[in-house]
């Protein structure tokens, strides 16, 4: 079961109404690397994998829910007050005339958010491996997006998840190490 | 060599290449590429908000990331 802290991770401050960015940030709330999936995939291998690295997905998983929220307040911060013009100029009328201004979990192009984002080999040499490259392509995301950003504010809040996908990949890299590891056997010379 | 974070590389340039070339190009490499399993006591950063607003307890795992136009 989960406790729920009411305050962000990270606070999220958003300069200027800019419906545009927030097409950009839809893809880490509801695309194939964004924090959903992220969510997802890693509470969802915790059955499956050593006991010694489920508190790691456990714990990282429930930090991807923390991520998710941001996003979903800068995305709301950046449309919220919009109108159904300038969302048209931001190439959001097909997502307007669908949602208004409600958030839903697809990703930049408008695809809806699938289930086969999320990886369960079972293996779990596979599922570590899918889980490092996971973070490294959100990473990447949030590299990109911070390129086309030009709010310092947002980009600082960014720049935060980025550092995050760093020590998750470092985590998950650790977990690797132990589900290879033969530490605990004697070694005989 | 020391050490960086970032690496580059010099692709081909067609003459035939309709946008302005960018000669170099660079990615990043971050830290935790480098660090393999994360030995105990590393230096932390000197007050909570700091590493609050680092994303991260440790030093040798910040990686700051520039904006690039």
């Amino acid at each position: 079961m989960w406790y729920y802290e009411k305050k962000l991770q990270y606070p999220v401050k958003v300069r200027e109404c800019n419906p545009r960015l927030a097409k950009y940030l839809i893809e880490q709330y509801g695309g194939a690397d964004g924090e959903l999936s992220a969510a997802l995939r890693y509470l969802n291998q915790r059955y499956t994998i050593p006991s010694k690295v489920v508190g790691l997905l456990n714990d990282i998983g429930t930090e991807e829910f923390a991520h998710l929220e941001m996003i979903a307040t800068m995305i709301y911060k950046l449309t919220k007050d919009a109108t159904p013009e300038m969302l048209k100029e931001a190439g959001l009328a097909p997502h307007y005339v669908n949602h208004d201004s409600a958030l839903f979990y697809h990703n930049s192009a408008g695809n809806p958010w699938t289930a086969e984002y999320i990886q369960a080999k079972g293996d779990p040499i596979a599922d570590i491996y899918e889980d490092i490259a996971a973070e490294e392509k959100a990473r990447a995301t949030y590299q990109w997006i911070i390129n086309v950003s030009d709010d310092p504010e947002l980009n600082d809040s960014l720049k935060f998840l980025r550092e995050r996908e760093i020590v998750h990949s470092q985590r998950f890299r650790e977990a690797a190490e132990i589900l290879k590891d033969e530490r605990d056997k004697k070694i005989i010379f | 060599m020391s050490h960086t974070n970032t690496k580059y590389y010099y692709p081909y340039i067609s003459p035939y290449d309709p946008c302005n070339p960018i000669v170099k190009k660079s990615y990043p490499t971050p830290p935790q590429l480098y660090l393999g399993f994360q030995p105990p006591n590393l230096p932390q950063f000197e007050t909570a908000k700091e590493a609050l607003y680092s994303g991260t307890l440790w030093p040798i795992l910040y990686d700051k990331y520039k904006k690039h136009d």
